[in-house]
C-alpha cells in the first residue's frame, strides 16, 4: 500500500505546516480548534426507515397520519375560505412571496416567517388549472377548463360557445402585491393547461410565454381562427403546435401570440431510448450464445434462431454451398443489417409525413443553456430555444413504459434531464403494490451532443393505497453544490427527495407523506407541486393547503451541504423556467465539498481530517490569520488533488479555499 | 353558496379579536374571523367568555377551526357535485361500457400469443381503464345516479344496474361510436400471434377514436363539464387515448410495412 503511506505522510506534512502557520500567527489559537466530522454514508448504503412508515398511514383531511424522514415540517396552512375544497395547484415565487394557484384563483402568501405564512391576498377568479408564473411586476395565470370566465365570475359558463369564456393566459399587475390588477388576457385556441415564462438573456424588453394546452380546440365561433382540422386540411390548425406569447414589459396589455411553432413536424418513428438493463443482459446472453444481430432504427436487435437459419441457408445457397459454412456465418454476422434492409426494403420506404404529437403538456425552459425539455404526449423532446420565438427540436425520445410525458427537470449543469410520466393524468392511484415501477415514474436521461440517452427510472418506492391518487408530478432541483438532488411531488404519495447525481442509481434520501384524505374513497389530494425556494421546501397540497419544510441533516445530506444550498438566493422562481444556481464562495461550500469527499471516499481519511482541522482553525481565527490558514490549506489541497480518487472535486475544494483566503 | 357572506368578514377590519396561534396548523386571520363569527352566531351565549379569555379562545378556536374547516371542505366538495347535466351522466354511463369492451379485447392478448410489445400495451390499457371505470362509477354514485356494474365472461359483456341488464356480446353496441361489432370481436378472438397484433391495433385504434369523439361531443354540449371532476376525467381520457392512438398507429404501421425480420 505504497499510495496509502504517501498519503499518510502527506497528511502529517499538512498538519506540521498548519502548526507552523499557527505559530506565526499570534492571534490564532495555540491549540487545534475542536471539530466534529459529520456522520456520512455512501448512498448505496442508504438505510431508510424500515418497514416504510408511509405504508398504512391513517386517513384524514386535516388530521391524517404523517410519516416524515430527514425533513422538518415548519408549517401546514389551510387555504383561504374561498379556496377550501377546491384544488390547489402550482406555485411560483417572488421575493418573500409564494403564489399558489387554485382552481378558484390565486392565493399570495408571505413566507417571511415560514413557520407562520401570512395570506396577503386571495384573488377569486376561477379557472383550472391556474398554473402560475411571475416575472417582474407581472403575474401570469393559466385557464383551461370550460368554466373560466373573462370577468372572474364564479357562475361558470353554461353555453358550449360563449364570449364570456376565458381559456388562455390571464395577466395581472402585482406592483402592489396586496392588490393585484387584472390588466390583460390572451385567449388561445386550446386554453392553457400549463405555461412557461421564458426570459431571453439577450432581451430585456420582453418575456415570452410558451403555452401548452391539452384540452380540445375551441369552436371558431367562440374564438376566431381556431381550427381542429388536420394541418394538411387547414394550415392554421390549432393542433400539432404550441403557442408563443410575447409580453412587452413596458406595455403588458399588448401581449399577443407571436408564433405557433410546429415543433413536432416530421417527427420520425418514435426513437425508443436505449434498452433497459434487463433487456441488455438478455441480448448479451443471446449474442454470447451465437445469435445474429442487426441494427434497426438505431437499436441493435437479435434475429430469432429460426429466421437466422433461413437467412443463413439462403446465403449458403447463393454462394453455392449445400450447408452453411463458417464463411457464410461470418458473412451474415458482418452484413446482417444490409441483408435485412435489402430483404425488407427498409430505408427505402416512401417518406410518410409524420406530425408527431399533437401538443405538449409542459415545456421546461433553461435559457442559460439554450435548451428546453418538452414533455409532449408520447414523446420527450429536447428543444433549442436560443431563438425564443422559434424553438427548434433537436432530439426526441419515446418509451414504451411511458404513458404520457408530463414535465422535465434539468440538472444545473444541463448534462442530464429527468422526464416524468403522468400516467392516468394525476387522478388515479398508480403507486399501488401491483403497479410496475417503470410506469408512472421518472425517466432519467443524459444529454450528449444534443442527444437524449436513457439511463434509469425512478419511482416513489412506497406503495400507496387505492384511496390515494399517485403518480410522478412536479418538482425542482435543490441547489446542493456538487450533487443533483431533486424534490418531487407524488400527489398523495407525498413528497420524495432523491439524489440522481449518478443517473443510473437514483436514491431516495428524504420524504414526507400523509394518509389518504378519505378512508373510504379516492378523494383528490396530495402534493401538486413541491419546489425548493431560498432554503425552504414549499409544497402545494391539493386539499390541505400550503406545507413548508426545512431539510434536516442526515448521513446522506449533511448540515454543511444544507448550509451551502441555502447560500443560493433567487429573486424569483418559476420552476418551469430553470434558473442557473450559482454558489457564492463560503465556508459552507468548502465544508460541503469536504463532506462529499468523505461520503464518496473521494479523498483519504487522513487528508480529510487535516482539511477539517484547518477549516475549524480558520473558523476561530481573526481575518488575517484566517486568510493565511486558508491559503496554505488551499495549496495543500491542491497538491492532494493529484492523488485523490475524486481529483475534480478536490480541485473544486482547493479553488474554493483559495477564493475564501482572498475574501 | 351560503359561506360567501361569512367569508368577507375580515378580522383585520373588525379588530375585535387578537389571536395568537402556537399550533402547527396555521389558520389565516380571515378564516379565524369567519369561524369566530360562525362561533358567535352559533354559540352566542359563549361570546362573552370568548372575548374575555384570550388564551381559551385561542385554544378552543384551534379545535373548532379544524372541525369547521373540514365541514366547509366537505360542504364545498358536496356542492361541487351538484353542478352537472344529463349529458355528463350519459357520458360516464356510456364510457363505462366502452371501457369495459377494451378490457375484453386486452384480456385476449396473452392467450392469443401477442408480442411482448402488445402485451405491455394491453396490460397498460387494462390497468388504466379499470381505474377509470372505477372513477366513473364513483362519479355517478356520488351524484345518486344509476351505476353500471360491469361483468365480463370471455367475450360476453354484461352491464347491470342501468336498466339494460344482461347485455351479451351478441348485443350490437354499434350505436356507440368505436365499439366493436360482435363479428369484429370474434375476428379478434380468433386471430393469433402476429395476426392478433395487427387486428388488435386496428380495432383498438377504432375503439379509442370512439372515446375521443365521445369526449368532443360532451364538451360541445351546453352546460356539460362544468364540474371539475368531469372535466378532468374527460380531458384525461382524451389525452391518454390520443397519445395511445398515435403510438398504436406507429406500431401498426411498422407491422404492416415490414413483417419484421424476426418471424
Amino acid at each position: 500500500m505504497k499510495l496509502y503511506s504517501i498519503r499518510t505522510l502527506m497528511a502529517s506534512v499538512v498538519g506540521t505546516l498548519l502548526l507552523f502557520v499557527y505559530a506565526c500567527a499570534p492571534s490564532a489559537p495555540m491549540v487545534q480548534a475542536p471539530f466534529t466530522a459529520p456522520s456520512v454514508s455512501m448512498l448505496e448504503n442508504v438505510n431508510p426507515p424500515s418497514p416504510d412508515p408511509r405504508v398504512g398511514l391513517g386517513a384524514g383531511l386535516f388530521d391524517a397520519e404523517e410519516a416524515i424522514w430527514n425533513l422538518e415540517m415548519l408549517s401546514q396552512t389551510p387555504p383561504a375560505p374561498d379556496f377550501v375544497g377546491v384544488t390547489n395547484s402550482d406555485l411560483a415565487f417572488k421575493g418573500t412571496y409564494a403564489f399558489q394557484g387554485n382552481y378558484n384563483g390565486v392565493m399570495i402568501w408571505d413566507l417571511s416567517d415560514p413557520s407562520a405564512p401570512v395570506l396577503v391576498k386571495d384573488y377569486l377568479c376561477p379557472a383550472s388549472q391556474s398554473d402560475v408564473s411571475v416575472y417582474g411586476d407581472l403575474l401570469f395565470v393559466s385557464g383551461e377548463g370550460s368554466s373560466g370566465r373573462l370577468d372572474c365570475g364564479t357562475q361558470g359558463v353554461q353555453q358550449a360557445v360563449s364570449k364570456d369564456r376565458l381559456r388562455g393566459i390571464r395577466i395581472f399587475d402585482i406592483t402592489n402585491i396586496e392588490d393585484p390588477q387584472y390588466i390583460a388576457n390572451v385567449q388561445t385556441c386550446r386554453g392553457s393547461h400549463t405555461h412557461s415564462v421564458l426570459k431571453d438573456p439577450e432581451d430585456d424588453e420582453n418575456v415570452y410565454i410558451y403555452v401548452s394546452g391539452s384540452a380540445g380546440v375551441r369552436p371558431s365561433e367562440e374564438l376566431a381562427g381556431c381550427s381542429d382540422l388536420r394541418p394538411g386540411e387547414d394550415p392554421n390548425s390549432a393542433l400539432f403546435r404550441i403557442e408563443v406569447i410575447k409580453v412587452p414589459l413596458d406595455s403588458p396589455e399588448n401581449s399577443a401570440i407571436v408564433s405557433s411553432p410546429r415543433i413536432f413536424e416530421d417527427l420520425e418513428e418514435p426513437p425508443t431510448h436505449g434498452l433497459a438493463p434487463a433487456d441488455i443482459a438478455a441480448m448479451e446472453e443471446a449474442i454470447a450464445n451465437g445469435a445474429f444481430t442487426y441494427m434497426r432504427n438505431g437499436t441493435e436487435r437479435v434475429m430469432s434462431g429460426g429466421f437466422a437459419r433461413r437467412v443463413l441457408a439462403g446465403i449458403a445457397e447463393e454462394r453455392g454451398n449445400e450447408t452453411p459454412t463458417s464463411a457464410d456465418t461470418l458473412f451474415l454476422r458482418e452484413n446482417a443489417t444490409s441483408i435485412l434492409e435489402n430483404m425488407f426494403g427498409w430505408g427505402q420506404e416512401d417518406p410518410i409525413a409524420r406530425r408527431g404529437p399533437n401538443q405538449c403538456h409542459d415545456i421546461t425552459l433553461y435559457p442559460e443553456i439554450g435548451l428546453a425539455g418538452g414533455a409532449c404526449e408520447g414523446y420527450g423532446l429536447l428543444l433549442d430555444i436560443t431563438d425564443p420565438v422559434n424553438p427548434v427540436r433537436i432530439d426526441a425520445v419515446a418509451d414504451s413504459n411511458f404513458s404520457y410525458w408530463h414535465s422535465a427537470t434539468f440538472t444545473n449543469d444541463g448534462s442530464k434531464v429527468l422526464f416524468t410520466d403522468e400516467w392516468g393524468g394525476g387522478g388515479q392511484p398508480k403507486c399501488r403494490e401491483s403497479d410496475p415501477m417503470e410506469w408512472g415514474a421518472n425517466a432519467i436521461f443524459t444529454i450528449e451532443d444534443g442527444k437524449l440517452i436513457f439511463e434509469e427510472y425512478y419511482k416513489l418506492p412506497a406503495a400507496q393505497t387505492v384511496q390515494e391518487n399517485c403518480v410522478a408530478h412536479n418538482g425542482s432541483m435543490i441547489p446542493v453544490p456538487g450533487r443533483d438532488i431533486m424534490v418531487q411531488s407524488w400527489y398523495q404519495g407525498g413528497i420524495s427527495i432523491f439524489d440522481w447525481t449518478d443517473p443510473n442509481n437514483p436514491v431516495e434520501i428524504a420524504f414526507h407523506d400523509r394518509g389518504p384524505v378519505s378512508p373510504e374513497r379516492m378523494q383528490m389530494g396530495g402534493s401538486w407541486s413541491v419546489y425548493w425556494y431560498n432554503g425552504l421546501i414549499v409544497s402545494s397540497e391539493i386539499a390541505r393547503g400550503l406545507d413548508i419544510f426545512d431539510l434536516k441533516p442526515s448521513p446522506y445530506l449533511t448540515e454543511n451541504e444544507i448550509a451551502a444550498s441555502k447560500t443560493v438566493k433567487l429573486d424569483y422562481l418559476n420552476a418551469q423556467g430553470h434558473p442557473m444556481f450559482v454558489w457564492p464562495t463560503t465556508t459552507a461550500l468548502a465544508k460541503a465539498y469536504v463532506d462529499q469527499l468523505d461520503r464518496d471516499k473521494g479523498l483519504d481519511a487522513a487528508s480529510l481530517t487535516a482539511v477539517r482541522q484547518g477549516l475549524a482553525n480558520a473558523d476561530v481565527s481573526d481575518s488575517k490569520a484566517k486568510s493565511k490558514i486558508l491559503s496554505q490549506l488551499a495549496e495543500e489541497v491542491s497538491e492532494m488533488s493529484n492523488m485523490a480518487k475524486d481529483s475534480e472535486k478536490v480541485s473544486k475544494l482547493a479553488n474554493t479555499l483559495k477564493d475564501l483566503a482572498s475574501m | 353558496m351560503s359561506f360567501n357572506a361569512l367569508i368577507i368578514v375580515d378580522v383585520k377590519q373588525s379588530g375585535i379579536f387578537k389571536i395568537k396561534l402556537s399550533r402547527k396548523v396555521n389558520y389565516s386571520r380571515k378564516i379565524l374571523g369567519m369561524l369566530l363569527l360562525v362561533g358567535a352566531i352559533t354559540f352566542s351565549c359563549k361570546s362573552s367568555e370568548m372575548a374575555t379569555n384570550e388564551a381559551e379562545v385561542s385554544e378552543n378556536s384551534t379545535i373548532n377551526n379544524s372541525a369547521n374547516l373540514e365541514e366547509l371542505y366537505w360542504a364545498r366538495v358536496d356542492s361541487a357535485k351538484m353542478n352537472f347535466v344529463q349529458a355528463d351522466v350519459d357520458f360516464m354511463t356510456m364510457m363505462i361500457t366502452h371501457h369495459a369492451q377494451a378490457l375484453i379485447m386486452s384480456d385476449l392478448a396473452p392467450k392469443n400469443g401477442a408480442s411482448p410489445e402488445i402485451q405491455i400495451l394491453s396490460s397498460r390499457i387494462i390497468n388504466a381503464q379499470k381505474d377509470e371505470i372505477a372513477t366513473m362509477q364513483r362519479w355517478l354514485r356520488d351524484r345518486d345516479q344509476p351505476v353500471p356494474e360491469v361483468h365480463i365472461d370471455g367475450l360476453n359483456l354484461m352491464i347491470h344496474g342501468v336498466g339494460m341488464d344482461h347485455m351479451g356480446h351478441n348485443m350490437d353496441h354499434s350505436n356507440m361510436v368505436g365499439m366493436l361489432s360482435p363479428a369484429q370481436l370474434e375476428e379478434l378472438a380468433d386471430a393469433k400471434g402476429n395476426e392478433f397484433d395487427r387486428t388488435f391495433l386496428k380495432y383498438m385504434i377504432q375503439h379509442h377514436l370512439g372515446a375521443t369523439s365521445m369526449v368532443s361531443d360532451l364538451i360541445a354540449t351546453d352546460g356539460a363539464v362544468q364540474d371539475e371532476a368531469a372535466f378532468r376525467l374527460a380531458t384525461d381520457i382524451n389525452v391518454d387515448q390520443v397519445t395511445e392512438i398515435r403510438r398504436m398507429k406507429l406500431m401498426l404501421d411498422r407491422i404492416e410495412r415490414s413483417n419484421e425480420g424476426t418471424e
